[in-house]
């Protein structure tokens, strides 16, 4: 009887138990990768091709992710807002909400499901057949040729995606706003600015500068140790993915304490 | 010299090898004979440092492998992979030359590709393949492209993984004929891991016969017919009968 009541609680234990255990490893992976980005040999063409890789080729999904979310939140703030006669905060409430929470959060949540898994399935196919081997026979570290580029690739693509996202995000705020609820141009622009602070945006760009190191290293993370065949890809893959959403999330609510608790 | 001393390696309760005593003389090119699964790729990656032994000595030329500065020692070996392990990435010629583009061995872009065209001329490639990425190469081209890269940085020592796996006769007779003449031209020491026997017919000067996580039997390839050893003669004969229990 006794066996079956602590079953559950068994599983719940040894589950959490890996999972800090995988959050230990992952950090020590990073904290190795941040060594080999500060130490030569440097590889500039892999980084700049990792830049245009998990920068460039992610705007068209960030953009699109920042358009309607913004849409979206200035009709639930309007509607919402009605309940109390606040539907004048609409054009303030998308733009915090977006440069401090939903652009940093949803950009590096959609970069880590197109880079995270890219990465892992990448670098888990070259694991599988050699080529990581290969890389270490021709005097080549894999964690300066393949990790050091990319993390630090996307640690400064991510921050600019998330610039470029909230833009696009306050725009998409905009458009509803204006064309669907009636505000004037001029007042809304005005309101955006007015409530805005500097700091509302940086402490974005931080958090998206963080998402971008984890999504990076998760990727590298799991594609390093992938299992053996399309399986043992297929599964680095999934992890990565995880891990990296995971991670954004519960990195998120302590920047959010670390900026903003008063 | 190679010289290998009591390795033992083990995954989990899986004890591949057993104490492996092995010595490779300069200049000679050695196979290693044995079946699947057996450990012949990983006694090979012990000695590159892929893998680490549990227990015992590797030396090169005297040299402790573990305790060698790791590039310039990495700098003396060439390596031909089972699948070819080509980076897919990159297109053939960046692959030959990958050592000539970085690293200690770094020469001139332009230098680094004509090295890079000899090498893969020298393996019966023509210069046009060059600039094309290993996935529009046959399995035949991409082992040759492998050859090529291992050879390139003319190393003193070339190891060579399954080179005909996957292979039809003709396409291995080539792959064979090709490492022995490149072996002897160099004056290379090598070191194959194969069970095919054409292959170890081929490329051999001496034969070692792995089996039980130990080295069973070693000699010239000479005397490898002749050799009363009952795990050799079931090997190289494919007898399902005798001390090697084949399951079925």
């Amino acid at each position: 009887m006794t066996t079956l009541l602590l079953a559950p609680l068994r599983g719940i234990g040894r589950t959490t138990l890996g999972a800090l255990a995988a959050i230990g490893r992952i950090a020590l992976f990073g904290g190795s990768a941040i060594s080999h980005i500060l130490r030569p040999p440097f590889y500039p063409k892999e980084f700049l091709q990792a830049l245009v890789h998990i920068g460039y080729f992610s705007l068209p999904v960030v953009g699109m992710t920042a358009l309607f979310t913004g849409g979206a939140l200035a009709l639930q703030i309007y509607s919402g807002g009605a309940r109390f006669s606040a539907e004048t905060v609409v054009p303030s409430i998308v733009a915090i909400g977006m440069v401090r929470e939903l652009g940093p959060v949803l950009g590096g949540l959609m970069v880590a499901a197109r880079v995270a898994s890219s990465i892992a399935a990448e670098i888990g196919t070259m694991k599988v057949t050699e080529q990581i081997d290969a890389l270490v026979t021709l005097s080549t570290h894999p964690m300066k040729y393949l990790t050091a580029p990319r993390v630090l690739a996307a640690t400064l693509a991510v921050p600019a995606l998330v610039a470029v996202g909230d833009s696009i995000g306050i725009f998409g705020g905009y458009l509803v706003g204006v064309n669907r609820l009636g505000f004037n141009p001029a007042t809304y622009l005005k309101n955006t600015r007015d409530f805005l602070e500097t700091w509302d945006i940086v402490s974005g760009l931080w958090k998206g500068a963080a998402f971008g190191f984890i999504v990076a290293v998760t990727g590298c993370y799991y594609g390093m140790n992938s299992g053996r065949g399309a399986q043992g890809v297929g599964r680095a893959t999934k992890a990565a993915v995880v891990a990296a959403s995971v991670l954004i999330l519960a990195t998120n609510y302590i920047l959010t304490e670390l900026f903003f608790s008063a | 010299m190679i010289t290998l001393s009591g390795i033992h390696k083990s995954f989990g309760p899986n004890q591949v090898l057993r104490g492996v005593d092995l010595v490779v003389p300069t200049g000679q090119s050695m196979v290693i004979i044995g079946g699947s699964g057996t450990g012949k790729s990983v006694l090979l990656k012990c000695i590159l440092g892929l893998v680490q032994p549990d227990a015992g000595s590797i030396s090169i030329d005297g040299e402790d492998a573990t305790t060698a500065a790791r590039d310039v020692f990495l700098a003396r070996f060439g390596m031909l992979f089972q699948g070819g392990a080509l980076f897919d990435s990159l297109p053939v010629w960046q692959n030959v030359a990958f050592r000539l583009l970085r690293g200690s061995l770094k020469r001139p872009r332009a230098e680094a590709r004509e090295i890079a065209i000899e090498k893969l001329r020298r393996v019966g490639l023509k210069p046009e393949t060059a600039d094309l990425y290993p996935a529009e190469l046959s399995g035949g081209m991409q082992k040759r492209v492998g050859l090529a890269r291992a050879i390139a940085a003319e190393p003193e020592i070339i190891f060579f993984d399954e080179p005909t796996t996957g292979l039809d006769p003709i396409m291995a007779g080539v792959i064979n004929e090709l490492i022995r003449e490149i072996v002897t031209e160099m004056g290379a020491t090598a070191m194959a891991i194969t069970h095919d026997m054409s292959s170890v017919r081929a490329i051999a000067d001496r034969v070692a016969m792995l089996h039980g996580g130990v080295i069973q039997w070693t000699g010239p390839i000479s005397e490898m017919d002749a050799t009363p050893d009952p795990y050799v003669q079931q090997f190289i004969h494919g007898r399902a009968e005798g001390p090697i229990e084949a399951v079925r």
